[in-house]
């Protein structure tokens, strides 16, 4: 198993910029994801380290050593599809052993790694079915079975649930963490989903537009996400955002949305009067009718244990995780309280997080340029 | 629109009983989800609504007209599957028409124009009427197919987890959108997913599907609160209820044929132990996303809550647990009453 660095890395075709100066480092035996919209260049970056494309700039080493325009075959990783081609006249086992018998190893080597790779995916009873009578969720795991054969440095995988409808998908999930605990090897996944990244890296990337937005662990880029695009992007529902206008000093505990003094993590820099966005997860919005923030609800949504409350304001829409015991009905006028703690505010203009105290042990480093 | 009803429906493939005697009535202007897991029979029940397949025993009624040997164009229904068959050569404006220039329902170009316009803003997507559908991204795809479902004005919608092969976040978006569009039209749909959080934020009901049987309806309120059975109650919530023998708790006066006493996030109180009798501890604050699970060590039980954000326990930390008003399930998984 190994590191994998990749440094400074562009794309470009015919003038488009698929991936801009990317950096960063997937740690031995980690499982790292990059997360993003489709068209955010993360399927670019991840064909690029497998070797099937080649950077227009910068350098990509896997354990130590440049393999930047080396082929794909020279690379010794396996890469794992979304669609799962498996060949329909061999049965799982043939399956499994094809990049063995091709790399002419011997018979019994091959039978050997076959039955563990099996083994390691709890499909050795399957072993000598045809693939062609096999459910969806079987034909991954044959398809896993043929990357795990050949203990590769690495595995690259784009999407691999994608095709798989959501039931299957979150079983998969599950197995595929499990799989990554038990076999520790390093793995690039890309995903569009951001369930699937909270709960299957121990790093993810957060992509737009060819460069990378965030990376670090799922928590927290999810408690301090370092612009709006990011804040938008992860949660269910995403981070509430408010647009206002203010002055922010060191020191000061709090800002004028609307109507209300609204307290916040006291900031670290200061910032003359401009258009700012405070960021509030809906887990950290109660209703307080004394609060003078206020709002009305537009609809509520109940989930059981918790109901999703929508309100309206004249900063924007909040959408606030409360008790379900909690009454509220639509056109009812509520008063609005966050955890001040919690909060994130952005700069409106560039959309970067402001320093606060919340984003104190965050490192000052651009993420995207190591 | 009109009133769905199915009566004691039966169906069989091979040894596999699909659905067994199982009677649903969806009112005109319902939104009727059928939960389950795969193979529940959520999707064949749907079928036989269809005609896409025929009971063996039981009758299916659409507006109190006995269909159950009618072909499923004579039915007057619409499907929409979970993978958005769109053909990729037409247009968006073509495929929302195609339903409508079908030759079963001969239908003036002028009225194509105007129902296609109505959807298309209903759904918006009425700059896209142009484009190539192959161009569209997911989420434009799957409403589409939505779409060519809503131009016609059938007695009832079909929908067989239409929303499944979205991500996360689109999948949010069209919730909210497709509660709104059938609150418009007044719409009556049946559908099926094994999501329950759709089942919940889309039903005016929900029927939970167990092996082929309805093993409750209600609206999503009553069948959260007040589940039939262990299974119906395992279902819904999350994170899911805890099931616990009873001996756990024997300070709660509970019904003699107790065994299992199932308890939520809302029935649990749990609070740091600080000298008391402690009765688990904490072992993790799983982070999830949208929610934090605060897990106890009750027993060898992983006692599971929605951590309060406001709290602060920690791994380590000694706690008592207490319960109000849990629900009580007999031998049977059956629920008792206290």
């Amino acid at each position: 198993m190994a590191e994998i660095r990749v440094e400074r890395l562009h794309k470009s075709f015919q003038g488009f910029v698929a991936v801009q100066n990317s950096s960063f480092v997937v740690e031995d035996r980690s499982f790292f994801v990059m997360l993003g919209p489709s068209g955010c260049g993360k399927t670019t970056t991840l064909r690029m380290i497998a070797g099937l494309e080649l950077p227009t700039d910068g350098r990509i080493l896997l354990d130590g050593k440049d393999v930047t325009f080396k082929r794909a075959s020279e690379r010794d990783i396996a890469f794992v599809f979304q669609l799962f081609a498996l060949y329909p006249h061999m049965n799982v086992r043939r399956n499994i052993g094809f990049p063995l018998v091709s790399m002419r190893m011997k018979r019994a080597d091959v039978s050997a790694r076959v039955e563990e790779a099996a083994r390691i995916l709890r499909i050795t009873e399957l072993l000598d079915r045809p693939v062609s009578g096999l459910s969806g969720g079987d034909r991954q795991r044959v398809a896993l079975g043929r990357a795990i054969v050949r203990r590769p440095m690495a595995f690259l995988m784009d999407e691999p649930l994608g095709a798989l409808d959501s039931e299957l998908r979150e079983v998969m999930c599950g197995e595929l963490r499990g799989l990554h605990d038990r076999l520790k090897a390093t793995t690039v996944y890309v995903t569009h989903d951001q369930t699937e990244a909270m709960s299957l890296g121990d790093k993810i990337a957060v992509m737009s537009n060819g460069m990378i937005e965030q990376m670090g662990a799922p928590r927290e880029i999810y408690d301090r996400p370092s612009s709006v695009f990011v804040a938008d992007f992860i949660g269910s529902p995403p981070m509430n955002l408010l647009t206002f206008n203010d002055s922010l000093e060191p020191g000061r505990g709090s800002v004028r949305v609307g109507q209300a003094e609204v307290g916040i993590p006291a900031p670290r820099e200061a910032m003359a009067g401009r258009d700012l966005v405070l960021g509030v997860r809906p887990e950290h919005v109660r209703l307080n009718d004394g609060a003078r923030l206020r709002g009305e609800v537009l609809g509520t949504e109940y989930l059981g244990t918790t109901q999703i409350v929508t309100v309206t304001t004249t900063n924007g829409v909040v959408k606030a995780r409360l008790p379900s015991t909690l009454k509220a009905s639509i056109g009812d006028s509520v008063g609005l309280e966050f955890r001040p703690d919690r909060i994130s505010l952005f700069d409106a203009g560039s959309g970067r997080a402001i320093r606060t105290a919340l984003y104190d042990h965050v490192q000052a480093t651009e993420p995207a340029h190591v | 629109m009109s009133e769905v009803t199915l009566d004691g429906v039966s169906k069989r493939f091979g040894a596999t009983q699909a659905v067994s005697d199982l009677s649903l009535t969806v009112d005109d202007g319902a939104f009727v989800v059928l939960l389950g897991p795969t193979g529940a029979g959520k999707t064949t029940t749907l079928r036989l609504v269809a005609g896409l397949e025929r009971p063996e025993v039981g009758r299916v009624r659409i507006a109190g007209r006995d269909v159950t040997r009618e072909s499923p164009a004579q039915r007057d229904v619409a499907f929409v599957f979970q993978q958005y068959s769109l053909y990729p050569h037409m247009s968006v404006f073509d495929n929302l028409a195609f339903p409508l220039r079908s030759p079963a329902r001969p239908t003036p170009e002028g009225t194509i124009v105007q129902k296609v316009n109505e959807v298309a803003e209903l759904l918006r997507i009425s700059d896209k009427l142009e484009q190539r559908v192959t161009k569209l991204s997911g989420g434009q795809m799957q409403r589409v197919a939505i779409g060519r479902a809503l131009v016609r004005s059938p007695s009832i919608y079909l929908m067989d987890e239409p929303l499944s092969s979205l991500d996360a976040k689109l999948r949010a978006e069209l919730r909210i959108e497709l509660k709104r569009i059938q609150g418009e039209l007044g719409a009556t749909i049946l559908y099926v997913t094994h999501d329950q959080m759709e089942a919940m934020t889309l039903g005016s009901k929900v029927g939970v599907i167990e092996n082929g049987r309805l093993a409750q309806v209600g609206t999503p309120r009553q069948v959260y609160e007040n589940p039939r059975s262990i299974y119906v109650a395992a279902r819904l919530g999350s994170p899911p209820i805890n099931l616990v023998p009873r001996a756990m708790f024997p300070e709660i006066d509970m019904p003699e044929s107790t065994i299992t006493v199932g308890a939520r996030t809302e029935h649990a109180h749990i609070s740091k132990a600080n000298g008391r009798r402690a009765s688990g501890r904490v072992t993790w604050v799983e982070h999830l996303g949208d929610q934090d699970h605060l897990h106890v060590d009750l027993g060898e039980h992983d006692f599971v809550t929605l951590a309060d954000p406001d709290s602060a326990l920690v791994p380590g930390d000694d706690v008592a647990v207490a319960l109000t008003d849990p629900l009580f399930f007999n031998a049977a998984g059956e629920r008792v009453r206290a």
